[in-house]
């Protein structure tokens, strides 16, 4: 029971800490709630069918299958999460004064929601799949406890919820004027790490070189099935271990939406 | 290289074009993997052929390799590693780590 809950809670964590996250810097756009029920909903959908067809997934491409399809959310994911991040630069100003009241940013917010509803559906989609075919094989060969899988495998979920919600709530605390940075911190770490991930995908698929491989290993020092290693690993991306590729492709994503939210604030600096 | 067992380790070139690198097989049943000791020579791509026995699905995983890759029940996948130093590389089955623990040995 203990192992499907730990299983369950670890591929929960990531979908919660961004549905946390962008819930929190959603704040103040309208009827963001319903989007985000809807992503959560459609990526639920979305992992029954994967995990359902996994076999079929995995066999495409001389047996890389797996690989293409988690680089190619990861990499949807990337870009939407970044553009989603230049978006809240440029409107940083509106958000925060008319906090309550931006209904001349609406056309264009509910665009932004659907982005991130797109976002949250595939994130779900991508750890929730996992989850249910591990919940599915313990199930299937278990001649007893089939209700305490299914307990386990709830707790698991709950306590990524709970966690979600925690940081959902650590951030509304977090004064107006340093709101938006946090959050953007945040969501950068985070595409980065996306981006990360996506190029071992790559790199097990043969199609990225490894560039060095380690290019250092921090595993004894903080290993990533430790409490702190796993939360940095779902957070920013920590890797103990990564490909020098994977190190260039998170610098890059760090870099390139940094770059994007500076020139939308500034657009003063901009070459005509 | 000399201690390469062969009735454990099948080192074949494949006949896809694509796959120039040596291919070495890995067997899980009843959630362990056979061989859970590989060796392979040191510095080149090895194509790892998993061949998921169980009609359970089960998660090769490696944070030595940095490899993850879910074999679906009753199915066959390569998973591609290296090149690799020569050294030792522990991997584990992550739906069922207490008995599926394996390592590669590069040599």
């Amino acid at each position: 029971m203990l192992g499907a809950s730990i299983i369950v809670l670890r591929e929960t964590l990531e979908a919660a800490l961004l549905i946390g996250i962008l819930a929190a810097a959603t704040r103040s756009i309208a009827g963001r709630g319903l989007w985000i029920g809807g992503g959560i909903l459609a990526g639920l959908i979305g992992a029954g069918v994967v995990a359902a067809l996994t076999g079929h997934i995995a066999a495409l491409f001389e047996g890389l299958g797996q690989e293409y399809f988690n680089a190619a959310i990861l990499a949807v994911a990337v870009v939407l999460l970044g553009s989603h991040q230049v978006w809240m630069s440029a409107h940083a100003g509106e958000l925060v004064t008319d906090a309550r009241q931006i209904g001349m940013e609406v056309r264009e917010g509910r665009r932004q929601l659907s982005a991130i509803l797109i976002l949250i559906g595939l994130t779900v989609l991508r750890e929730g799949s996992e989850s249910s075919l591990f919940l599915y094989g313990l199930l299937s060969e278990s001649q007893s406890g089939s209700s305490s899988i299914l307990l386990g495998g709830a707790m698991g979920l709950l306590a990524g919820v709970a966690l979600g919600g925690l940081l959902y709530a650590g951030m509304l605390r977090i004064p107006m004027r340093w709101f938006f940075s946090v959050t953007g911190l945040l969501i950068v770490l985070l595409a980065a790490g996306m981006a990360s991930r996506m190029t071992r995908f790559l790199i097990q698929a043969d199609l990225l070189p490894s560039l060095r491989s380690p290019l250092w290993d921090t595993s004894s020092a903080l290993p990533i099935d430790s409490i702190p290693g796993a939360l940095l690993n779902t957070l920013a991306g920590y890797d103990p271990a990564p490909a020098g590729m994977q190190v260039v492709f998170y610098v890059a994503t760090l870099l390139i939406i940094l770059a994007g939210s500076m020139w939308v604030q500034h657009p003063s600096a901009r070459p005509v | 290289m000399r201690f390469l067992i062969p009735a454990l380790v099948f080192v074949s070139a494949s006949t896809l074009c694509m796959a120039a690198e040596p291919e070495v097989s890995l067997v899980i049943r009843d959630h362990r993997f056979i061989p859970a000791e590989l060796r392979v020579p040191a510095g080149q791509k090895i194509r790892l052929m998993i061949d998921n026995q169980d009609a359970t699905a089960e998660e090769f995983e490696s944070h030595a390799l940095n490899r993850e890759k879910v074999i679906p029940g009753k199915s066959k996948l390569p998973v591609l590693i290296g090149p690799l130093l020569p050294g030792k590389y522990p991997f584990f089955g992550d739906f069922h780590k207490k008995t599926a623990i394996g390592i590669v040995v590069a040599e």
